[in-house]
Protein backbone atom coordinates (compact mmCIF):
# COMPACT_ATOMS: atom_id res chain seq x y z
CA UNK A 1 0.00 0.00 0.00
CA UNK A 2 1.13 3.34 -0.72
CA UNK A 3 -0.37 6.42 1.17
CA UNK A 4 0.68 10.35 1.49
CA UNK A 5 0.96 11.81 5.29
CA UNK A 6 -0.36 15.59 4.32
CA UNK A 7 -0.81 16.31 8.20
CA UNK A 8 2.25 15.82 10.35
CA UNK A 9 4.45 17.15 13.11
CA UNK A 10 7.82 15.62 12.35
CA UNK A 11 9.98 17.65 14.40
CA UNK A 12 8.61 16.75 17.44
CA UNK A 13 8.69 12.82 16.06
CA UNK A 14 11.37 10.59 16.64
CA UNK A 15 13.63 9.27 13.61
CA UNK A 16 12.56 5.77 13.88
CA UNK A 17 8.93 6.93 13.05
CA UNK A 18 10.26 8.03 9.98
CA UNK A 19 11.35 4.56 9.34
CA UNK A 20 7.93 2.73 10.16
CA UNK A 21 6.09 5.35 8.29
CA UNK A 22 8.23 4.50 5.11
CA UNK A 23 8.06 0.56 5.91
CA UNK A 24 4.10 1.39 6.05
CA UNK A 25 4.41 2.49 2.50
CA UNK A 26 4.91 6.14 3.51
CA UNK A 27 5.67 7.98 -0.22
CA UNK A 28 6.00 11.67 1.41
CA UNK A 29 4.96 13.83 4.42
CA UNK A 30 3.93 17.17 4.72
CA UNK A 31 4.34 19.13 7.95
CA UNK A 32 2.43 22.43 8.94
CA UNK A 33 3.70 24.88 10.67
CA UNK A 34 2.17 25.02 14.49
CA UNK A 35 2.90 25.29 18.04
CA UNK A 36 5.58 23.65 20.05
CA UNK A 37 4.16 22.98 23.19
CA UNK A 38 4.96 26.15 24.62
CA UNK A 39 5.16 29.93 23.02
CA UNK A 40 8.36 31.47 21.24
CA UNK A 41 9.09 34.47 23.12
CA UNK A 42 10.90 36.54 19.77
CA UNK A 43 9.92 36.26 16.05
CA UNK A 44 13.82 35.25 16.02
CA UNK A 45 12.32 31.75 17.67
CA UNK A 46 9.92 31.45 14.62
CA UNK A 47 12.51 32.33 12.37
CA UNK A 48 14.78 29.29 13.32
CA UNK A 49 11.89 26.60 12.91
CA UNK A 50 11.25 27.86 9.57
CA UNK A 51 14.34 27.32 8.75
CA UNK A 52 13.96 23.71 10.49
CA UNK A 53 11.11 22.87 8.82
CA UNK A 54 12.67 24.02 4.96
CA UNK A 55 16.50 22.65 5.65
CA UNK A 56 16.81 20.03 8.44
CA UNK A 57 13.88 18.35 8.47
CA UNK A 58 13.77 17.66 4.81
CA UNK A 59 17.20 15.53 5.33
CA UNK A 60 15.96 13.54 7.92
CA UNK A 61 13.31 12.56 6.31
CA UNK A 62 15.07 11.74 2.74
CA UNK A 63 17.30 9.35 4.84
CA UNK A 64 14.23 6.86 4.74
CA UNK A 65 13.33 8.00 1.01
CA UNK A 66 9.96 10.14 1.93
CA UNK A 67 10.09 13.34 0.30
CA UNK A 68 9.57 16.09 3.06
CA UNK A 69 7.36 19.50 2.55
CA UNK A 70 5.85 21.86 4.44
CA UNK A 71 3.56 24.22 5.65
CA UNK A 72 4.02 28.31 6.93
CA UNK A 73 2.38 30.49 9.21
CA UNK A 74 2.34 31.79 13.06
CA UNK A 75 -0.48 29.29 14.35
CA UNK A 76 -3.55 30.45 16.69
CA UNK A 77 -2.46 29.38 20.11
CA UNK A 78 0.29 32.09 19.45
CA UNK A 79 -1.78 34.65 17.63
CA UNK A 80 -3.18 36.73 20.93
CA UNK A 81 -0.23 38.75 20.44
CA UNK A 82 -0.83 40.73 17.47
CA UNK A 83 2.03 42.49 17.25
CA UNK A 84 4.21 39.50 17.68
CA UNK A 85 2.20 38.01 14.93
CA UNK A 86 2.49 40.37 12.70
CA UNK A 87 6.36 40.36 13.19
CA UNK A 88 6.52 36.61 11.73
CA UNK A 89 4.00 37.48 9.13
CA UNK A 90 6.73 39.22 7.76
CA UNK A 91 9.21 36.60 7.97
CA UNK A 92 7.66 34.46 5.67
CA UNK A 93 7.14 36.11 2.39
CA UNK A 94 11.32 35.25 1.85
CA UNK A 95 10.80 31.26 2.59
CA UNK A 96 7.23 30.78 0.18
CA UNK A 97 10.17 29.81 -3.00
CA UNK A 98 11.99 27.43 -0.50
CA UNK A 99 11.44 23.69 -2.68
CA UNK A 100 9.65 22.26 -0.09
CA UNK A 101 7.29 24.86 1.16
CA UNK A 102 3.65 23.86 -0.14
CA UNK A 103 1.77 27.20 1.09
CA UNK A 104 0.38 28.99 4.36
CA UNK A 105 -0.84 26.78 7.27
CA UNK A 106 -1.99 26.07 9.76
CA UNK A 107 -3.49 29.11 10.23
CA UNK A 108 -7.31 28.98 12.01
CA UNK A 109 -8.71 29.31 15.45
CA UNK A 110 -7.70 28.14 18.78
CA UNK A 111 -10.19 29.63 21.33
CA UNK A 112 -12.19 32.04 18.69
CA UNK A 113 -11.10 35.00 20.18
CA UNK A 114 -10.68 38.55 18.39
CA UNK A 115 -7.28 38.12 18.12
CA UNK A 116 -7.43 34.98 16.43
CA UNK A 117 -9.69 35.96 14.09
CA UNK A 118 -7.53 39.28 13.32
CA UNK A 119 -4.51 37.08 12.52
CA UNK A 120 -6.64 34.64 10.88
CA UNK A 121 -7.63 37.62 8.20
CA UNK A 122 -4.08 38.80 7.83
CA UNK A 123 -2.79 35.43 7.20
CA UNK A 124 -5.52 34.71 4.67
CA UNK A 125 -4.77 38.01 2.95
CA UNK A 126 -0.90 37.03 2.74
CA UNK A 127 -2.13 33.37 1.16
CA UNK A 128 -3.87 35.52 -1.67
CA UNK A 129 -1.12 37.89 -2.43
CA UNK A 130 1.21 35.07 -2.81
CA UNK A 131 -1.18 32.78 -4.70
CA UNK A 132 -0.41 30.40 -1.70
CA UNK A 133 -2.55 27.18 -0.73
CA UNK A 134 -4.15 27.92 1.99
CA UNK A 135 -4.13 24.66 4.84
CA UNK A 136 -6.94 25.66 8.54
CA UNK A 137 -6.92 24.26 11.85
CA UNK A 138 -10.35 24.47 13.38
CA UNK A 139 -10.24 24.49 17.34
CA UNK A 140 -10.08 22.09 19.70
CA UNK A 141 -14.19 20.13 21.20
CA UNK A 142 -16.36 22.17 21.97
CA UNK A 143 -14.79 25.31 20.57
CA UNK A 144 -14.97 23.64 17.24
CA UNK A 145 -18.22 24.14 15.66
CA UNK A 146 -18.53 27.85 16.44
CA UNK A 147 -14.87 28.04 15.49
CA UNK A 148 -15.38 26.46 11.83
CA UNK A 149 -18.22 29.11 11.24
CA UNK A 150 -15.82 31.86 12.09
CA UNK A 151 -12.96 30.83 9.44
CA UNK A 152 -15.28 29.81 6.29
CA UNK A 153 -17.12 33.40 7.08
CA UNK A 154 -13.27 34.59 6.90
CA UNK A 155 -12.66 32.94 3.90
CA UNK A 156 -15.60 33.11 2.18
CA UNK A 157 -15.75 37.06 2.43
CA UNK A 158 -12.11 37.34 1.03
CA UNK A 159 -13.15 37.22 -2.65
CA UNK A 160 -9.49 36.24 -3.54
CA UNK A 161 -9.76 32.82 -2.09
CA UNK A 162 -10.45 30.25 -4.29
CA UNK A 163 -12.34 27.67 -2.43
CA UNK A 164 -10.84 24.29 -3.94
CA UNK A 165 -7.53 25.97 -2.97
CA UNK A 166 -8.10 25.65 0.70
CA UNK A 167 -8.21 22.91 3.45
CA UNK A 168 -10.13 23.10 6.07
CA UNK A 169 -8.63 20.27 8.57
CA UNK A 170 -9.94 18.66 11.65
CA UNK A 171 -13.46 18.08 10.75
CA UNK A 172 -16.13 15.69 12.71
CA UNK A 173 -19.09 14.91 11.96
CA UNK A 174 -20.85 17.79 12.96
CA UNK A 175 -18.70 20.15 11.09
CA UNK A 176 -18.04 18.08 7.40
CA UNK A 177 -20.88 19.26 5.92
CA UNK A 178 -20.43 22.82 5.91
CA UNK A 179 -16.84 22.54 4.75
CA UNK A 180 -17.42 20.38 1.46
CA UNK A 181 -20.48 22.62 0.84
CA UNK A 182 -18.61 25.71 0.95
CA UNK A 183 -16.74 24.07 -2.00
CA UNK A 184 -13.51 23.63 0.19
CA UNK A 185 -11.28 20.35 0.87
CA UNK A 186 -12.25 18.51 4.60
CA UNK A 187 -9.14 16.76 6.34
CA UNK A 188 -9.79 14.23 9.04
CA UNK A 189 -7.57 13.39 12.06
CA UNK A 190 -7.24 10.71 13.23
CA UNK A 191 -5.89 11.22 17.22
CA UNK A 192 -6.36 8.23 19.77
CA UNK A 193 -8.61 10.30 22.00
CA UNK A 194 -9.73 13.57 20.35
CA UNK A 195 -11.06 14.41 17.17
CA UNK A 196 -11.61 11.08 14.74
CA UNK A 197 -10.90 7.47 14.99
CA UNK A 198 -10.36 5.51 12.25
CA UNK A 199 -14.04 3.99 12.63
CA UNK A 200 -15.68 7.23 12.27
CA UNK A 201 -13.60 8.70 9.53
CA UNK A 202 -14.58 5.60 7.45
CA UNK A 203 -18.37 6.32 8.93
CA UNK A 204 -17.92 9.76 7.22
CA UNK A 205 -16.48 8.57 3.86
CA UNK A 206 -18.95 6.58 3.76
CA UNK A 207 -21.73 9.12 4.47
CA UNK A 208 -20.36 11.92 1.98
CA UNK A 209 -18.26 9.83 -0.27
CA UNK A 210 -14.90 10.26 -1.07
CA UNK A 211 -14.69 13.57 -3.08
CA UNK A 212 -12.40 16.39 -1.39
CA UNK A 213 -11.83 14.28 2.04
CA UNK A 214 -8.17 13.48 2.91
CA UNK A 215 -6.94 11.43 6.18
CA UNK A 216 -3.97 12.55 8.32
CA UNK A 217 -2.26 11.88 11.73
CA UNK A 218 -1.32 15.35 12.89
CA UNK A 219 1.14 13.34 15.13
CA UNK A 220 3.37 15.61 17.38
CA UNK A 221 4.28 15.92 20.73
CA UNK A 222 1.04 14.71 22.35
CA UNK A 223 -0.85 11.60 22.43
CA UNK A 224 -1.21 10.87 18.82
CA UNK A 225 -0.15 7.99 16.23
CA UNK A 226 1.89 9.00 12.89
CA UNK A 227 1.00 5.57 11.49
CA UNK A 228 -3.03 6.45 12.41
CA UNK A 229 -3.02 6.75 8.14
CA UNK A 230 -2.08 2.91 7.46
CA UNK A 231 -4.16 1.69 10.19
CA UNK A 232 -7.46 3.61 8.98
CA UNK A 233 -6.60 2.23 5.38
CA UNK A 234 -6.35 -1.43 6.86
CA UNK A 235 -9.85 -0.83 9.12
CA UNK A 236 -11.34 0.50 5.75
CA UNK A 237 -9.95 -2.66 3.95
CA UNK A 238 -11.91 -4.84 6.70
CA UNK A 239 -15.19 -2.77 6.21
CA UNK A 240 -14.73 -3.90 2.50
CA UNK A 241 -13.51 -1.37 0.12
CA UNK A 242 -11.64 -1.64 -2.47
CA UNK A 243 -8.35 -1.18 -2.87
CA UNK A 244 -9.04 1.44 -5.83
CA UNK A 245 -11.23 3.18 -2.99
CA UNK A 246 -8.19 3.04 -0.30
CA UNK A 247 -5.97 3.89 -2.48
CA UNK A 248 -8.16 7.31 -3.82
CA UNK A 249 -8.79 8.78 0.17
CA UNK A 250 -4.75 8.30 1.12
CA UNK A 251 -2.99 8.79 -1.78
CA UNK A 252 -5.13 10.11 -4.89
CA UNK A 253 -6.76 12.82 -3.50
CA UNK A 254 -4.01 14.65 -1.02
CA UNK A 255 -1.97 14.37 -4.29
CA UNK A 256 -4.67 16.18 -6.10
CA UNK A 257 -4.96 18.72 -3.43
CA UNK A 258 -1.46 19.10 -3.20
CA UNK A 259 -0.75 18.67 -6.39
CA UNK A 260 -2.10 22.55 -6.94
CA UNK A 261 1.32 23.61 -6.00
CA UNK A 262 3.82 23.03 -8.26
CA UNK A 263 6.73 22.00 -6.18
CA UNK A 264 4.61 19.01 -4.53
CA UNK A 265 6.08 16.22 -6.96
CA UNK A 266 6.58 12.56 -5.67
CA UNK B 1 -21.52 -3.71 4.61
CA UNK B 2 -24.61 -5.60 6.27
CA UNK B 3 -26.42 -4.42 9.88
CA UNK B 4 -25.06 -8.30 10.81
CA UNK B 5 -21.62 -7.60 9.42
CA UNK B 6 -21.00 -4.27 11.08
CA UNK B 7 -22.80 -6.47 14.36
CA UNK B 8 -20.10 -8.79 14.05
CA UNK B 9 -17.20 -6.37 13.67
CA UNK B 10 -18.21 -3.10 16.10
CA UNK B 11 -20.85 -4.68 18.44
CA UNK B 12 -18.24 -5.91 21.31
CA UNK B 13 -15.84 -3.00 21.11
CA UNK B 14 -19.19 -0.73 21.59
CA UNK B 15 -20.42 -2.57 24.22
CA UNK B 16 -17.39 -1.82 26.39
CA UNK B 17 -17.22 1.60 25.27
CA UNK B 18 -20.81 1.91 26.65
CA UNK B 19 -20.14 -0.11 30.36
CA UNK B 20 -17.26 2.38 30.82
CA UNK B 21 -19.43 5.22 30.43
CA UNK B 22 -21.62 3.77 32.77
CA UNK B 23 -18.67 2.92 35.29
CA UNK B 24 -17.40 6.01 35.14
CA UNK B 25 -21.11 7.95 35.91
CA UNK B 26 -21.25 5.42 38.56
CA UNK B 27 -17.72 6.63 39.56
CA UNK B 28 -18.73 10.67 39.54
CA UNK B 29 -22.02 9.51 41.47
CA UNK B 30 -20.01 7.52 44.49
CA UNK B 31 -17.81 10.73 44.67
CA UNK B 32 -18.37 13.98 46.98
CA UNK B 33 -18.96 17.67 46.33
CA UNK B 34 -20.37 19.53 43.10
CA UNK B 35 -19.94 18.66 39.72
CA UNK B 36 -19.91 21.12 36.81
CA UNK B 37 -21.24 21.84 33.53
CA UNK B 38 -19.40 19.22 32.01
CA UNK B 39 -21.51 16.66 33.67
CA UNK B 40 -24.45 18.45 32.79
CA UNK B 41 -23.20 18.86 28.98
CA UNK B 42 -22.77 14.91 29.37
CA UNK B 43 -25.67 14.12 30.37
CA UNK B 44 -27.65 15.95 27.41
CA UNK B 45 -25.21 14.45 24.93
CA UNK B 46 -26.11 11.50 26.53
CA UNK B 47 -30.12 12.48 25.53
CA UNK B 48 -28.85 12.25 21.56
CA UNK B 49 -27.41 9.04 22.55
CA UNK B 50 -30.56 7.43 23.24
CA UNK B 51 -33.13 9.46 20.36
CA UNK B 52 -34.78 8.04 17.74
CA UNK B 53 -33.27 10.80 15.72
CA UNK B 54 -30.16 9.88 13.14
CA UNK B 55 -27.21 11.77 12.81
CA UNK B 56 -26.17 10.61 16.65
CA UNK B 57 -22.37 11.52 16.57
CA UNK B 58 -23.09 14.47 14.82
CA UNK B 59 -26.08 15.31 17.54
CA UNK B 60 -23.45 14.38 20.85
CA UNK B 61 -20.65 16.66 19.31
CA UNK B 62 -23.16 19.74 18.89
CA UNK B 63 -24.39 19.01 22.68
CA UNK B 64 -20.93 19.19 23.75
CA UNK B 65 -20.20 22.79 21.52
CA UNK B 66 -20.15 26.62 22.20
CA UNK B 67 -23.20 27.80 20.67
CA UNK B 68 -22.19 31.55 20.08
CA UNK B 69 -21.45 33.19 17.34
CA UNK B 70 -19.37 35.91 18.44
CA UNK B 71 -16.03 35.85 18.91
CA UNK B 72 -14.77 36.54 22.63
CA UNK B 73 -12.79 39.64 23.69
CA UNK B 74 -9.73 37.18 24.84
CA UNK B 75 -7.97 33.60 24.39
CA UNK B 76 -7.77 32.80 28.32
CA UNK B 77 -5.52 30.00 28.22
CA UNK B 78 -5.22 27.93 25.51
CA UNK B 79 -6.65 24.26 26.30
CA UNK B 80 -10.28 23.25 25.73
CA UNK B 81 -12.02 21.52 28.41
CA UNK B 82 -14.76 19.31 26.02
CA UNK B 83 -18.19 20.75 27.02
CA UNK B 84 -19.48 24.74 26.85
CA UNK B 85 -19.20 26.49 29.85
CA UNK B 86 -22.06 28.67 29.04
CA UNK B 87 -20.43 31.91 30.74
CA UNK B 88 -18.26 33.07 27.06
Amino acid sequence: MRYIEPHAHMVSRVTDDYERMALAGCEAVCEPAFWAGFDRSSPAGFHDYFCQLTEHEPKRAAKFGLKHFCWLCINSKEAEEVKLAEEVIALIPKFLDRPNVLGIGEIGLNKNSRSELRVLEMQVALAARHQQLILVHTPHLEDKLKGTRLILDVLKNDQRIQPQRVIIDHVEEHTVKMVLDAGMWAGMTLYPETKCTPARAIDILETFGHERLWLNSACDWGVSDPLAVPKTALEMKKRGHAAGAIDRVVYQNPQKFLGQCLKFKL
Amino acid sequence: MTRQQILDLYFLDARHKLIELAAFLDRVERADGKDDFRLKAFHAALGALTSRKKQKAKNVLIAFSDPTIEPIAKAEGKGAVGAFSGTK
